[in-house]
């Protein structure tokens, strides 16, 4: 036990920061249970960060649940897998959660058959070298699952040059509604525990931390118990407070270090992964399988049974929401928790690696009863809550007169990572997170 | 509220904290009220034709404001911030002013306080006190009348009929008036009275605190001034920056002087009670559009506050110096800005990144 866990001064955040109302109730409590499989899936080759996969399959051959349908092509990508046993029906172009319509592999779900997962070869992990540990992870297919979808076995490579002191295993899951991590926390902490030893022989860390915020003390509790006498990896409780879940913050909060600005976090001896990843990791790399379904809540006022679901890749919102029962339209649904996560134009947007909620809000949700943009009144109140603590609304006004060089260059627009604290407390309803997308847009292109 | 014109948020965030403009407005009214209607209470009928005049004006010189550029007059109005302007300026006035000092000041804060520079959010100094300065300059004689307090049962109240006489006729009032005690003290100087035997005459720390000293109208009670100051710290309208940084930058140089030269230099408790140092600490310096947004810019213009106060009050030629010494800091807040810019995660204070490299050499 420590003490820091109970001393709520001593506890361990960064500066400013927001608390929006956590509406993690709803979920919290319910254990991951699986949905009927989908008639068919969608599967974009482009689901994570880099140059999308390469398909090896053609229209019209069967596939079976956990084969690979599609290669990296190179190292900044990661294999695809079956989500289901069915036939591949077509490849080509199907919306996106982004917007744009993106290459696909689209694969028709046989009925009648049971969906054991078909393809691995059980192996000792324990054998493998670094660089083969490395090759396993993207052999794997594993992205970062918090929603950043980066993939991770890029992100365990380390440069050369580089010592890892700490591997830091984000379990903050500071999203409201979202309780996936939580979850995963709770009933599957011995895979996270073999997922932060492949990590941590992946990348030379010393010692690995797990942190986790102070309203899932149920988690932190279970993971005590489960490390048990092992003195290298340990659990750091933090304050519970968004964006807490952000890498940089919580390498601040924990380790008391600052990345620095446009750096990596293996600049200060840490790499930091999400427990759904690591976990994933634990449960897949001994089997030699890929990644082929994820957890995702499924909430918000507009949902009838709201629940944490295990689903195939490529599960269409309309049959998981079909499924669990809901009203509104798709202009409430959101992927991703309220913070940073975008809303969805179709209900025919796949579920990817990088998706952990699929929030239905209400009209009262999502817009706020003053809906009319003031003129900025100087309040502070941005520069309160910046976790980077830049002048959310020095930067707003320079915005609304298109000046993105001063932007970027005077006042480090480029530091921002979008976490939307300034939106979320602007009385003027200003929306300045907006405002830095665009800008960080146009001051891109007027570079290159 | 609500426009229908304006789209969901189709963008994150799609959540939004609770409180908007016209939230903040509205509170820091309410905050003011009782002091207002104390004021109202303690001076009588022609103190309520001025405050309802000055509103009058402020409204009527915003919408007017609103037209001429196209905006919506019905929703600006409604958001408080113009009848904020209003308040704040009746309170610094004179409680038995007449009808057109309401009316000239009301129509310059609004106008050429705040529209010139834009409207909401873009003016430079604070309207009301650039309002209360040009009148102070321009009619320095109506703006230094001081009636005695009258409260409005008593027998010394002006009746409905004389006082429409005082606000509109410009009847004489002269039987009736005084100094304020910050006035006082500064004249009795200049003839040689020390402070210690002027100051009793016209101030008793009692009447300072409770509100029954001659003065503008809203200022004469610094408790109901200052509870109402609390309440908005307690509702974190505004923060404790500010006020606190400019009163210990008014009570420690009194102090110290004081101690020093007692009958040259009047004490801190004097200073805290008197005049419109405990509103402008909690109400004016503290309104966000003129003053610093940083916490450390906020500690740095509040003491300027209280030090030029100060200074005004002790050396200046007027006996009252609030609505001078904010003006004066509100010119320098772009300046404090820049100056009291945050540390940004990953850089050092010059804005460069941080270099863990040289750092590291620098330990082996």
């Amino acid at each position: 036990m420590n003490l820091q866990d109970f001393i709520p001064f001593l506890k361990r955040t960064f500066a400013h920061g927001v608390h929006p109302p956590e509406h993690k109730a709803y979920t919290a409590g319910l254990p991951i249970t699986r949905l009927p499989f989908p008639p068919k899936v969608i599967l974009p080759l482009a689901q994570h960060f880099g140059k999308p996969s390469r398909p090896i399959v053609r229209p019209g051959q069967e596939v079976v649940r956990g084969e690979p349908i599609a290669e990296a092509d190179g190292f900044m990508s990661v294999p695809m897998h079956a989500s289901v046993t069915g036939v591949v029906e077509s490849i080509e172009r199907m919306p996106s959660a982004r917007g744009p319509k993106v290459e696909s592999i689209i694969i028709r779900t046989y009925d009648a058959v049971g969906q054991r997962t078909m393809y691995g070869m059980e192996r000792n992990i324990d054998r493998l070298s670094r660089e083969e540990l490395i090759e396993a992870v993207q052999e794997c297919g594993m992205v970062g699952l918090g929603g950043a979808g980066f993939p991770t076995h890029v992100k365990l490579s380390v440069p050369k040059g580089f010592e890892i002191e700490t591997l830091m295993v984000n379990g903050c899951e500071c999203e409201p509604y979202l309780t996936t991590d939580h979850r995963l926390m709770l009933e599957d902490a011995k895979n996270l525990l073999a997922g932060i030893r492949i990590a941590m022989r992946a990348t030379g860390a010393k010692n690995a931390v797990i942190g986790v915020e102070d309203n899932k003390m149920d988690a932190v509790k279970h993971l005590r118990a489960t490390i048990g006498s092992a003195t290298d990896i340990r659990v750091g409780v933090v304050k519970t407070k968004y964006p807490q879940g952000s890498e940089k913050l919580l390498i601040k909060s924990l380790l008391d270090k600052e990345v620095p600005s446009g750096g990596y976090p293996y600049e200060v001896g840490v790499v930091v992964q999400n427990v759904a990843t690591l976990a994933g990791l634990g449960r897949l790399m001994p089997k030699r399988q890929g990644i082929i379904e994820r957890v995702v809540t499924i909430t918000g006022p507009g949902v009838r049974k709201p629940g944490n679901y295990l689903v195939p890749l490529g599960t269409t919102l309309r049959h998981i929401l079909t499924q669990v029962g809901f009203s509104g339209d798709a202009g409430h649904l959101i992927l991703g928790g309220p913070m940073m996560g975008t809303t969805v134009a179709s209900l025919d947007v796949p579920v990817t690696k990088a998706v952990s909620g699929v929030l239905v809000m209400s009209d009262e949700s999502v817009t706020h009863d003053a809906d009319r943009i003031y003129p900025c009144i100087r309040c502070g109140k941005c520069l309160e809550a910046c976790p980077v603590h830049l002048n959310p609304s020095q930067l707003g006004k320079l915005a609304a007169k298109r000046q993105y060089e001063a932007m970027a260059e005077a006042f480090h627009l480029g530091d921002c990572f979008e976490c939307g604290c300034c939106s979320y407390v602007c009385p003027s309803n200003i929306p300045l997170t907006q405002y830095f997308r665009i800008a960080k847009a146009a001051y891109r292109d007027r570079v290159s | 509220m609500k426009s229908p014109a304006a789209p969901a948020p189709v963008t994150a965030p799609h959540a939004h904290a609770p409180g908007g403009v016209g939230e903040i407005m509205w509170t820091v009214i309410l905050a003011l009220v009782p002091a207002l209607l104390f004021g109202i209470y303690m001076f009588g009928w022609p103190t309520l034709w001025l405050v309802l005049i000055t509103l009058a004006a402020t409204l009527v010189g915003e919408a007017f404001a609103l037209r001429l550029v196209g905006r919506p007059v019905g929703p600006t109005l409604g958001d408080g911030s113009a009848l904020l302007t209003g308040i704040l300026l009746a309170m610094t006035l004179p409680p038995w002013a007449p009808w057109w000092v309401g009316v000239v000041g009301g129509l310059f804060a609004i106008l050429v306080g705040k529209h010139i520079f834009g409207g909401l959010g873009n003016n430079l100094f604070n309207p009301a006190m650039l309002g209360r300065v040009m009148l102070l300059i321009a009619f320095p004689l109506q703006l230094t009348t001081w009636p005695d307090i009258a409260p409005l049962h008593s027998a010394a109240a002006p009746s409905l009929a004389e006082s429409l006489a005082i606000t509109f006729g410009g009847a004489a009032i002269d039987g009736v008036t005084g100094a304020s005690p910050l006035g006082h003290i500064k004249t009795a100087l200049t003839q040689g009275i020390g402070v210690s035997s002027s100051a009793p005459e016209v101030y008793s720390f009692i009447d300072g605190l409770f509100g029954s000293l001659r003065g503008s109208l809203g200022e004469t009670s610094a408790l109901l001034v200052l509870l109402g100051g609390l309440w908005l710290l307690y509702k974190k309208v505004i923060t404790w920056e500010i006020p606190v940084s400019m009163l210990l930058a008014v009570a420690l140089p009194a102090t110290l002087l004081h101690l020093v030269d007692a009958e040259r230099y009047a004490g801190p408790l004097f200073h805290l009670t008197t005049g419109a140092l405990m509103l402008g600490a909690f109400f004016i310096a503290t309104d966000m559009v003129t003053s610093p947004s940083s916490r450390l810019g906020q500690i740095v213009f509040g003491a300027g506050c209280g030090l030029l106060v100060f200074i005004i009050r002790t050396w200046g030629g007027f006996p009252e110096g609030v609505a001078f010494a904010v003006l004066l800091m509100n010119a320098a807040t772009p300046v404090i800005d820049h100056y009291t810019r945050p540390r940004i995660y990953g850089r050092d204070r010059q804005g460069k990144p941080l270099n863990y490299d040289s750092e590291k050499e620098g330990r082996s």
